[in-house]
């Protein structure tokens, strides 16, 4: 009676691990490549048949020239092979080291700011590591900065960060916010534009 | 008279005041007695605080011999005092309940004396002691002595003394056949003789299972009683882990914990109010029962009596007041209704039962006739009521006036009765009452209608219990027509009509088998088939061995009624329970907001914050704690022996009320007691008061 | 705060309650044996798996039968998964990345993690399983949360019927609630999840030249199919290390939102598929009533919380914008969302992370660990959290009963001591196991080591970890180092613990119940739809929660907060 129950119960694992396993994934996989091939091979974005990233994937723009997101806590930053948060604690005097440092660096590239304009976003690491977004107010805080070194006009910028903020869904899920990717591809192109006339 | 001093004795020992000296004193001795492990045993909330008081007791010595620890040992010395009190008090709690059951257990163990005995054989008389006896022996007992033991009278009828069992001192008729044979061992027999077949052996007797049953009644737990003492004792554990856990946390964060406070910190969080008293209040559940004069057979019983939701009641005797009383007069066309009064009052002038007095007492106060002075009994010839003639009356010359029943008296007025009586008389029968008819000189006057009245109050009693959620039914040996009469005048929810024992028992069957608990009382050998069926059976003492040995109560006052006090007795004592627990463990709230800021105020400065209540150092704050825990016992002990009250109302109402008492006022009420104790503490310098 | 983070709270159960009612009747009549749409199609397939597996499904079993072969199955499916994860490096299908072996301690760990409905991850996926080793867990993640209603059905048939010895068929019950239930729904929420943007393939990981000149790369593989049964059916476990913060997993707050829907759907089905089961809907109003209040006040305070931010910036001169507590958290969700959601998944015994719980405020952690320490009632996860809120109303219902002066019932069944003991003990398991590991771990060096947050934060962070093993939640303080064997052994001893023990003595209740004769209710009896026992029921919860861990408590998020507003750091 035992043994018989343990073999049904062996040949129903068995079983699942084929179908709950491989057949369900293999089937989800094939409807994907078929019905949404852009969301299903990573949402990658490609220019000039390269690879530059995924538009839902963050990347890791240190340079003053471009748009600049969230601090990211993985090693190295916005490594996208092993996501993380930093984890630190709020007793923890790291996490008020990296917030300062952050901080100071933000007050330092972007002149004529004080601390009270820097949204906490801009200071404190994402959840992912590679959070792809930031809000408007950081956009709008760094267009200065963009502007000026790569004398493109604000204004542009200003209304791109407009036309490209996605709002909260149904007027209250989530926080509104801007896509730091498309913003500086718009940077690069803007720049082109300025650089040949 | 005698009689009446034993019955003053009985009642006052039973109404012993919570504070008798006596009592007070063997609780006194009992509650050291019961400092013993091994009798703490069965009460696990207990036997941690003991455990408890020893550590903190070592520790108080440890710090005696430190030196420097001055501070330390008075505060342990306090604590641990306290803790050993919180024991004695739960002690003494049930040593009080215990010794109130001694009390009654002590007091009918004075009739199991050895009485001599003179046993029957083979026609022959043979003098043995009672404790020779077996069952199925016979033995006669004369006019002056005592009943040897249990059994059943098979031959003969004799009044019996039976108030050293029931306390009533009326004597009762004891008689060979029918449902008033059975009679007790220790009682009395006042006049006449009779024969007894014994009918329980030597330690089995009703007398020796009711002592047995009042000792042990306070060692035995009933179901209910189980299932809380594991809620409280997983609770016990629970907190023994929580206690125990704190240490390491503390050690973690770079903070040290002394024994003593761990120690306070269990006893406080542990339910030690219900814990201490959880005995006593089963243990003086059992003794109002007692005091009611009811004997419960076992503790089950008790608390079934609070999940009844039917109880079966006897119409004859329960909801009636038994003997039929007259009600109306009706009198014949053409006869004049004070012409008919005084025809039925001279009829029934001799009449000496209750029926007859009813009957004159009806034409005085309604006719206004005068009473019995017209007697005279030489000008009077009474003819008596035979069961052949089935009436009754009177001649008075040439009067002859006649009442009885009323085919007889119709044949012996020679006369048929005209139509519009005969209808009156038909509409009474219907209705449950009995007609009966007055006759004068061959003339029918009118008839008198004998109505089985309902007791007064009847119907409120039975009204509050359907609010509780009880429905009363009434069992009836009447046709269903008479029956459902009466069942609307007393207000009864249903009735069983025309009951004969199998009917009885299929009822009560019937009725559990949908899930209800029913309650019943009987007296006849007829009842004990559906007795032994029902969850609460009380027996009447008057009644027949038979019902006793089904019952799992025993009435001994016989009053039927009395099952409605055994219903609220039962639910009493479950409501004292819960509502002990439910205020112990809500204490632990403010208990928390004392002790814990107390503990951890020099590991993290902040948590001073959570010392909502003030107190003035963390030394008199875990004090005033401890104390609040210890001294809330022997303050609710009057409470847990006296039960909480109880009301027949819906029980959304009853847990309202009770919740708002004992829930809300145990979350509040230690807060406010904590507050004083530690003021106290504080004037009177009993710690150290350093922050 | 916002109106938008608190109006949320709300939208989302009023959302959910009508989705849950709809769920409740389909998986009544096919749970029950009525009719449904999708019989044409799946009656076929059940009778040839029945035949394949050579089970009877119609016969009725006693509850001791039905627990044997409920544990056959889990400890079978944990046998061949530990097996599967250990050849990771000899099977050569599906690892691009040459994914090596799986540390010993990591696999037992795992296995244990995902047969309990636990998904408590001490690795991160995207560094240390191949896809094939991830299709493996997602078999577990399909069947574990349907032993989680098997365990349901056991214990409220034991309301539901009367004078019955037997409980149910386990094959009947654990075959069709996966064929009529968690196939469809996760495949349909596979397809939904990847129209909103998650990946699905079992490529190698992208390299991407980005605009800035660097190299990253970006790791792949089967995510909208994992993450749809692994949301739908409350484990949590996530494919990459960062959960349902990872933007593959939830490009969107769009894509969340669905998430948050679709775990909560069957613990709130479980609700009214209760009252279908005993016939009496009025009952299941106080217990939603608990559950939503419970539900709303943990989400309002945790957002609240969050929103006020860290009082130790402040404290250090940090004065930004705005105080909200940003780290640890994503830009498209917001302050709001991500509290919602990693509350919702704390209360359901789900998981899954949005936000990092170990960056939370103090106050602000404070309420996950708590949603988890009351017992994982508060919807719970498939089945299990309505158990347990019953184990609570049971004894609730024993003190208040007594209240009243009866032998306490619930349902018409009388709460005897057999069923206070199974209840007591099912409280008893999971507060021990917390407690005593916790204690163990702050003791020993090995637990003390693995501590990222120092000072009472380490103490959270201990705490969350059992809390969260006992709970099967599977969510966790991220700094503590998961990974080492003595948190894998001990968190490990935590998952078994809060499953088998905590619901196996339910089970038994439900079969003693189940032989019980019903009593009919009347004015004596308590009634049990009303806001009275809403009260009684919500305080025991509460009560019980915090009377075993107040210390604890009190020494970890309280003292934190407290020392945060002083501008206290632990270094």
């Amino acid at each position: 009676m035992y043994l018989k129950t343990l073999w049904s119960s062996l040949k129903f694992i068995v079983l699942s691990f084929l179908v709950l396993g491989l057949v369900y994934n293999l089937v989800i996989f094939g409807i994907g490549k078929l019905i949404f091939p852009g969301q299903a091979n990573g949402s990658l974005v490609v220019q000039n048949h390269r690879v530059i990233g995924s538009s839902l994937i963050g990347q890791n723009f240190t340079s003053e020239k471009y748009f600049q997101g969230r601090p990211s806590a993985t090693t190295p930053a916005y490594n996208a092979a092993a996501s993380s948060p930093s984890n630190y604690g709020p007793t923890n005097p790291l996490l008020i080291k990296e917030i300062k440092t952050n901080l100071d660096r933000v007050l330092k590239e972007n002149p004529g700011i004080s601390a009270s304009d820097v949204p906490p976003q801009l200071v404190e690491s994402s959840a992912s590591g590679i959070d792809p977004d930031i809000s408007p107010q950081a956009a709008y805080l760094q267009v200065p900065r963009v502007s000026r070194l790569n004398h493109i006009s604000k204004l542009a910028l200003i209304s791109y960060i407009k036309d490209n903020t996605v709002s909260r869904f149904l007027w209250i899920f989530g926080d509104s916010y801007v896509n730091v990717l498309s913003l500086n591809l718009e940077v690069v192109k803007l720049d082109h534009i300025e650089k040949q006339s | 008279m005698e009689n009446e001093h034993q019955k003053d004795i009985s009642k006052h020992a039973k109404a012993q005041s919570l504070w008798n000296k006596e009592l007070i004193r063997f609780s006194l001795r009992q509650s050291i007695a019961k400092l013993s492990p091994r009798q703490l045993m069965g009460n696990p909330v207990m036997l941690v605080v003991e455990v408890g008081a020893i550590l903190t007791t070592g520790e108080m010595f440890r710090y005696l011999a430190t030196s420097g620890q001055g501070s330390n040992f008075i505060f342990t010395l306090q604590i641990s005092i306290w803790l050993w009190l919180t024991v004695l008090f739960a002690n003494f709690a049930e040593a009080m309940a215990e010794g109130r059951g001694k009390a009654h257990a002590d007091e009918l163990k004075k009739m199991r004396t050895d009485s001599p005995a003179r046993k029957i054989v083979d026609g022959k008389i043979m003098e043995i002691s009672s404790s020779e006896l077996s069952v199925g022996d016979v033995v006669a007992v004369r006019a002056g002595e005592v009943i040897p033991a249990d059994g059943d009278v098979i031959q003969g009828i004799a009044s019996v003394d039976e108030s050293a069992i029931t306390g009533e001192s009326a004597p009762v008729i004891r008689e060979s056949g029918g449902d008033r044979s059975a009679v007790t061992g220790g009682t009395t027999v006042l006049s006449d003789e009779i024969n007894v077949v014994v009918t329980a052996a030597k330690g089995e007797s009703f007398l020796d299972k009711m002592i047995a049953l009042i000792e042990a009644g306070v060692r035995k737990k009933t179901p209910n009683e189980v299932a809380l003492s594991l809620l409280l004792s997983g609770l016990s554990m629970i907190f023994v882990i929580v206690v125990v856990t704190v240490a390491p946390f503390a050690a973690y964060s770079h903070t040290h914990v002394s024994v003593t406070v761990l120690v306070a910190l269990l006893v406080a969080l542990i339910p030690t109010t219900i814990g201490g008293l959880l005995s006593a209040i089963g243990i003086s559940g059992m003794n109002r029962l007692y005091e009611k004069n009811v004997i419960a057979l076992s503790g089950r019983a008790v608390e079934a009596a609070g999940d009844v939701s039917v109880i079966l009641l006897d119409k004859t005797g329960t909801l009636t007041m038994g003997a039929r009383q007259a009600a109306t007069l009706v009198p014949a066309e053409g006869v004049d209704a004070v012409d008919l009064a005084q025809a039925a009052l001279m009829a029934s002038q001799a009449d000496e039962t209750p029926e007859g007095r009813s009957i004159v007492a009806l034409c005085q106060s309604k006719y206004g006739l005068e009473g019995k002075s017209e007697i005279d009994r030489e000008e009077h010839l009474f003819v008596e009521f035979s069961a052949q003639t089935k009436m009754s009356g009177v001649d008075i010359g040439a009067r002859q006036i006649r009442k009885g029943a009323v085919k007889q008296v119709a044949d012996w007025a020679g006369e048929a009765i005209e139509p519009q009586l005969t209808k009156y008389i038909d509409d009474m029968s219907r209705s449950g009452s009995t007609p009966l008819l007055v006759a004068e000189n061959k003339k029918v006057l009118g008839a008198i209608e004998l109505k089985d009245i309902v007791k007064e109050g009847i119907k409120e009693r039975l009204s509050t219990l359907r609010s509780a959620g009880i429905r009363t039914v009434m069992i009836t040996g009447d046709n269903p027509i008479t029956a459902a009469a009466i069942a609307q005048e007393a207000g009864v929810d249903d009735y069983l009509a025309e009951a004969t024992p199998v009917s009885k028992m299929e009822y009560v069957k019937s009725v559990r088998s949908e899930g209800y608990m029913v309650a019943m009382v009987g007296d006849g050998t007829n009842d004990a088939p559906a007795l032994a069926n029902a969850d609460v059976a009380v027996a009447m003492n008057t009644g027949t061995m038979a019902a006793r040995q089904a019952g799992n109560m025993i009435d001994l006052d016989s009053n039927p009624t009395k099952l409605i006090d055994i219903v609220e007795a039962g639910k009493q004592i479950l409501i004292t329970r819960g509502a002990l627990t439910t205020f112990s463990i809500v204490n632990d709230v403010a208990k928390y907001f004392a002790i814990i800021p107390a503990m951890f105020v020099a590991a993290y400065p902040g948590i001073e914050a959570l010392n909502i209540m003030h107190l003035t150092s963390p030394k008199s704050a875990i004090l005033s704690a401890i104390i609040f825990n210890a001294i809330i016992i022997p303050i609710l002990i009057p409470l847990a022996l006296r039960g909480v009250k109880y009301k027949a109302k819906s029980a959304a109402n009853i847990l309202r009320k009770n919740l708002f008492i004992y829930g809300l006022g145990g979350l509040i009420v230690p807060f406010i007691g904590i507050k004083l104790i530690d003021m106290l503490v504080t004037t009177l310098h009993l710690v150290s008061l350093a922050k | 705060m916002t109106w938008q983070g608190v109006l949320q709270i709300f939208v989302l159960l009023i959302v959910i309650l009508p989705i849950g009612k709809l769920l409740s009747i389909y998986m009544y009549k096919f749970l029950d044996g009525g009719k449904t749409l999708t019989d044409k199609l799946f009656v076929p397939i059940e009778k040839k798996l029945y035949r394949f597996i050579g089970v009877n499904s119609s016969s009725e079993m006693a509850w001791t039968r039905y627990l044997f072969i409920l544990l056959a199955v889990n400890f079978i499916g944990f046998v061949v998964l530990a097996i599967l994860i250990a050849l990771q490096p000899i099977l050569p299908w599906f690892n691009p990345q040459h994914m090596g072996r799986v540390p010993f301690w990591t696999n037992i760990n795992t296995s244990i993690s995902f047969i309990t409905n636990t998904n408590w991850q001490n690795y991160s996926g995207e560094t240390t399983l191949s896809y094939l080793s991830q299709i493996w867990l997602t078999v577990e993640q399909f069947l574990s949360p349907v032993s989680g209603i098997c365990i349901f059905l056991v214990v409220v048939r034991g309301f539901s019927r009367s004078n019955s010895k037997t409980i149910g068929n386990f094959w009947h019950d654990f075959v069709r609630t996966i064929i009529w239930l968690v196939i469809p729904v996760s495949f349909i929420s596979a397809i939904v999840l990847l129209a909103l943007g998650s990946p699905d393939n079992f490529s190698p990981y992208i390299v991407a030249h980005t605009l800035q000149g660097a190299k990253q790369v970006i790791a792949q593989g089967p995510v909208a199919s994992m993450t749809s049964i692994m949301q739908f059916g409350d484990n949590g476990g996530g494919f990459f290390n960062a959960n349902a913060a990872h933007p593959y997993a939830a490009p969107n707050v769009v894509s969340l939102l669905f998430q948050t829907i679709l775990g909560m759907s069957v613990p709130v089905a479980c609700v009214f598929l209760f009252g279908k089961m005993i016939k009496d809907k009025l009952q299941i109003k106080p217990i939603m009533a608990v559950m939503g209040v419970l539900f709303i006040l943990g989400a309002f305070l945790m957002y609240h919380y969050e929103a006020t931010g860290n009082p130790a910036l402040a404290a250090h001169g940090i004065h930004l914008a705005s105080s909200q507590n940003y780290e640890g958290k994503e830009s498209r969700f917001g302050i709001g969302t991500s509290t919602l959601f990693n509350n919702t998944t704390t209360a359901v015994s789900w998981g899954s992370v949005a936000a990092a719980n170990d960056s939370m405020t103090p106050l602000g952690g404070l309420i996950p660990l708590f949603n988890m320490m009351t017992g994982e009632v508060i919807f719970g996860s498939w089945g299990v959290g309505m158990v347990g809120m019953l184990a609570y109303a049971v004894l609730t219902l024993f003190l208040a009963g007594l209240m009243v002066g009866r032998t306490p019932e619930y349902l018409g069944k009388k709460i005897e001591s057999f069923e206070v003991k199974m209840a007591v003990l099912s409280m008893i398991v999971p507060s021990l196991a917390i407690l005593i590991l916790s204690a163990l771990s702050v003791a020993v060096s090995a637990g003390k080591s693995g501590i990222f947050n120092l000072g009472p934060h380490g103490l959270t962070e201990v705490l969350y970890a059992f809390s969260s093993g006992v709970g099967n939640n599977g969510s966790a303080f991220g700094g503590l180092n998961a990974a080492s064997p003595w948190y894998s052994a001990t968190v490990g001893i935590a998952m078994l613990l809060g499953r088998y023990p905590m619901y196996i003595p339910l089970m038994a209740m439900g079969a003693s119940l189940a032989k019980k004769q019903k009593i009919p209710a009347n004015a004596g009896t308590f009634p049990t739809h009303g806001i009275l026992f809403t009260i009684l029921l919500m305080g025991t919860v509460l009560v019980v929660g915090v009377l075993i861990f107040f210390p604890a408590l009190a020494l970890g998020p309280l003292a934190e907060q407290f020392a945060a507003h002083a501008g206290k750091l632990f270094g």
